[in-house]
């Protein structure tokens, strides 16, 4: 499966015109054609795409991702060691740490919200709590991240000063104690994460309404009812922990999106993370980092439909009965 | 019901609120005419994208080179006015044949770690950009070096083939490299690119990828101490968030646009208060590029006619609001290679379409202008760059007048170069070239140059510039060169194989913390004393817990 999805990967890449030698100086007159041609046999790009992808394919199969093509030259993966003991961090090992923090709030608060949300809505369907709530989570999903995140950045940093505007850290930050870095770094995080999480608000909110007001009018719940269990007891107990089910599928769905961050929210909060790197690697035609992040992501993707599966098998069990069969 | 309207109404107010609310400024700093010099503080500035690697001869993009300036010296410089003036070298030696330069080393030169400088360090430097192994674009104009030599160490002397006058340019961009450092690495990967043993005014304290680099005063520096003691460039890729980081007092400088520069600052009294605004021609310019193999553009009549029938002051105003210059020549305006006596073409459609009547275009009753049954059409090619797209589209206005059908491509840059420019299948591109401060324009000028990836790609053939682009090569005495590079010049745009649209200032934005900024820019622009800027203790920004 991973051979296959590296290959095809592979091939769409080398169908882009262009290559690293072509971004490089490209249009500085003092970088001669020769020295480019020079560079490109260096990189091996002078090779038949076949034998590119071979000898990239018994790289891999050490699980060596190679370095970037581009001039820091900085290893794909993994950090590597020089003989003087100096250490070059990985490009995917430094920006897979902020993306997956960053993903794994925004889940965490788009689920809560959601389910908080999708479950007043449905037990108040169709008062004005209930189209309130819709209305929230829809203008939530239509309103452009990048405008508001501007917006938010000019009332919160600018104007009040509340919040930083960009970046991860504070300048000095690395005089402060480690608590107060923490708290530097989440005070950094508050708006991504916000702008992150505002737009998957919508979909799952509604999920966790319609599966509840599918739950509500199944049979169990009127004997749940008729039997005098109070009505909080009904709603939390009994019936959102049959709605939430199908959930864990979108959890699983979303694991590969997890590693991959947002290019507009990462350039725009000046946030090193996935969706900026692999950006710049297409534009750059580094092939190294391309193939590195597809590999890593479509691992994972298989992982995540794993997950998911067995999660749904360990929640429920009408489906492990048949996996037992 | 009334409920339910409020719920709608409240995210709207809201925003209206959020938009509205203004902070009343808490202090206002009444700044002095007259600060006195005094040395430490911290400047930070931001950068698009993050440097690669602090080799210059390795590195490909500029954020590098910006870095790299503040970490290494070359041989010589050039000045306020642009000429070549001492850097390491406290003078050079052209021999009477003009074939062999001898550069003189200042004394007592130390690299940051206290080993001393040497001409050693130099030929290791020339040795290392020349070697095939190198991962250099750059090493084309040092591999015309026959022999370099190392007579003292104090001494190093190149000789060439033949004399090249764009030589002293060349050692006025090669950076010095530590032989001591590197004689053992692969330049190509090593890790001193990324912690750097250099001899100028900073060396680097602290680099964390992808948020900042820091540099810090170089005790041992070459060229004397500089004011400020930290140099702070952090990576924030979008410059919306620039500004707000840069209103916000948050960083002291960036490059700002025209709308910020005509626009948001004069309408806004407590910004200007605190910030200042500096413009500086730029070394580029924007133009209008035909490819001279094919029809219709191989007609100068017809070259000639797209010049007359583009509004160039159009352009400036409505794409760069003012900011920039219609330009007769490739060469920046107020330096000795820009030959004053030339003026870019008027807007004059009436000519433009005599001219093209004499090419063999007529307007058919519909205003079309046709030959020989075809109508006249083109596509104008450009890259992902907003500036780029507004000036095609004006183009596009003015030529549709006078009857003209054009139509506008935007292409991903990759694509753009390896698909249409290599290949040479295009008939009309919007792009810009940056210049070097020498004249010489070989590469993209000379009939040879044509090749697949070389730079006259629009296929510029004309014997008397590839004389003249000859002798400019081998002359170096710089009266006779300027009237060399006039010359070209006027027969260029004579040619027009080229529409120069125009010449943009590049604009800064630095809080006034920041003191000794010369203003008006020198030629060769405000960065050119950074040296000399300094931030006063009572400016300064209240360091973040800093034990």
């Amino acid at each position: 499966m991973l051979i296959g999805i590296s290959l095809i990967s592979f091939f769409i890449m080398q169908l882009a015109p262009g290559d690293i030698t072509s971004n490089e100086a490209a249009f500085n007159p003092k970088a001669s054609e020769e020295s480019r041609q020079k560079l490109r046999e260096l990189y091996n790009l002078d090779k038949p795409v076949i034998v590119q992808y071979g000898l990239w394919l018994k790289r891999i199969s050490q699980l060596d991702f190679g370095n970037s093509f581009s001039s820091h030259q900085r290893p794909v993966l993994w950090q590597t060691k020089d003989k003087n003991g100096n250490i070059t961090k990985g490009l995917i090992q430094e920006a897979l740490p902020i993306t997956l923090l960053i993903n794994l709030l925004g889940i965490f608060i788009i689920f809560s919200i959601s389910i908080v949300l999708g479950t007043l809505a449905s037990v108040r369907q169709n008062t004005w709590v209930d189209r309130s709530i819709t209305l929230f989570v829809f203008v939530g999903f239509a309103i452009p991240g990048f405008w508001l995140a501007l917006l938010l950045m000019y009332w919160t940093g600018v104007v009040n000063q509340w919040l930083p505007i960009s970046g991860l850290h504070s300048p000095g930050y690395l005089g402060l104690s480690e608590f107060d870095q923490i708290l530097d770094l989440l005070k950094h995080l508050i708006l991504p994460v916000l702008i992150s999480c505002l737009s998957g608000l919508a979909g799952i909110s509604l999920y966790v309404r319609n599966g509840m007001l599918e739950v509500l009018n199944q049979d169990f719940i009127t004997t749940a009812r008729a039997k005098g269990i109070n009505e909080k007891k009904v709603v939390f107990v009994h019936a959102l922990k049959n709605a939430i089910l199908p959930l864990i599928t979108i959890v699983g769905l979303s694991i590969p999106g997890l590693i991959g961050g947002s290019v507009i929210a990462e350039s725009i909060f000046a946030i090193p993370g996935m969706g900026k790197l692999f950006y710049d690697a297409v534009l750059m035609r580094d092939f190294p980092v391309i193939m590195g992040i597809l590999t890593i992501g479509s691992f994972l993707t298989l992982i995540g439909n794993l997950l998911a599966d067995l999660g749904y098998a360990w929640a429920d069990p009408r489906v492990r009965k048949g996996l037992v069969r | 019901m009334v409920n339910n309207k409020i719920i709608f109404f409240l995210p709207i107010i809201s925003f209206f609120l959020l938009i509205s609310c203004s902070k009343e400024s808490d202090q206002i700093i009444d700044y002095k005419d007259n600060y006195l010099t005094e040395e430490g503080g911290e400047i930070i500035n931001a950068m698009i994208g993050e440097p690669s690697n602090l080799v210059a001869m390795i590195a490909g993009d500029s954020a590098s080179s910006a870095i790299a300036a503040n970490i290494f010296n070359t041989l010589i410089k050039y000045d306020e006015n642009l000429n070549h003036a001492p850097e390491l070298a406290s003078q050079w030696i052209i021999s009477d044949d003009q074939k062999t330069i001898t550069f003189k080393l200042k004394e007592n030169l130390f690299w940051a770690d206290g080993t001393p400088l040497t001409s050693d360090d130099v030929l290791f430097t020339w040795r290392l950009v020349t070697d095939p192994n190198t991962r250099t674009p750059y090493a084309s104009d040092y591999l015309l070096v026959k022999d370099a030599q190392t007579p003292n160490k104090q001494t190093f002397t190149v000789t060439y083939e033949q004399n090249y006058a764009p030589a002293l340019d060349t050692w006025a961009s090669l950076q010095i490299l530590p032989k001591h450092v590197l004689k053992d690495e692969d330049i190509n990967n090593t890790f001193f690119s990324r912690k750097p043993t250099g001899s100028g005014y900073y060396q680097l304290d602290q680099w964390i990828n992808g948020q900042q680099v820091t540099l810090k005063r170089n005790k041992n520096s070459t060229q004397g101490q500089a004011l400020i003691e930290k140099l702070t460039s952090r990576i924030i890729p979008d410059t919306s968030s620039q500004f707000l980081e840069l209103i916000a007092d948050n960083i002291d400088l960036m490059n700002i646009n025209p709308i910020q520069y005509q626009r948001v600052f004069p309408s806004r009294e407590d910004l200007k208060q605190k910030i200042g605004l500096y413009k500086e021609l730029g070394n580029g310019y924007t133009y209008l590029g035909f490819n001279l193999k094919q029809a219709p553009f191989n007609d100068p009549k017809v070259r000639q006619a797209m010049n007359y029938a583009i509004n160039k002051e159009e352009i400036i105003k409505g794409v760069l609001l003012g900011l920039g210059e219609a330009i007769a020549s490739p060469y920046k305006p107020g330096t000795r290679w820009n030959n004053e006596s030339l003026s870019p073409y008027p807007y004059d459609p009436s000519k433009a379409l005599a001219l093209l009547k004499e090419a063999g275009y007529e307007r058919n009753p519909a205003g079309i202008l046709v030959k020989d049954g075809k109508p006249f059409e083109f596509e104008i090619l450009t890259n992902q760059n907003k500036q780029r797209e507004m000036t095609a589209v004006l183009v596009q206005r003015r030529l549709k007048e006078i009857g003209i059908d054009v139509k506008i491509r935007v292409l991903e840059w990759a694509s753009f170069i390896n698909r249409f420019i290599k290949t040479g299948d295009f008939k009309a591109v919007v792009l810009g070239w940056s210049l070097s401060l020498d004249p010489d324009q070989f590469n993209i000028w000379h009939s040879s140059q044509q090749g697949p990836g070389q730079f006259n790609f629009v296929g510029y053939e004309n014997p008397r510039v590839d004389e003249l682009l000859e002798l400019g090569r081998r002359e170096l005495d710089n009266d006779k060169r300027e009237e060399i590079y006039h010359e070209f010049s006027k027969l260029l745009l004579e040619d027009s194989p080229i529409v120069y649209l125009y010449a943009g200032y590049g604009l800064s934005a630095i809080n006034k913390r920041v003191q000794g900024i010369k203003k008006p820019a020198p030629p060769a622009g405000i960065y050119q004393n950074s040296y000399e800027w300094f931030i006063p203790q009572s400016l300064r920004r209240n360091e973040l817990a800093v034990q």
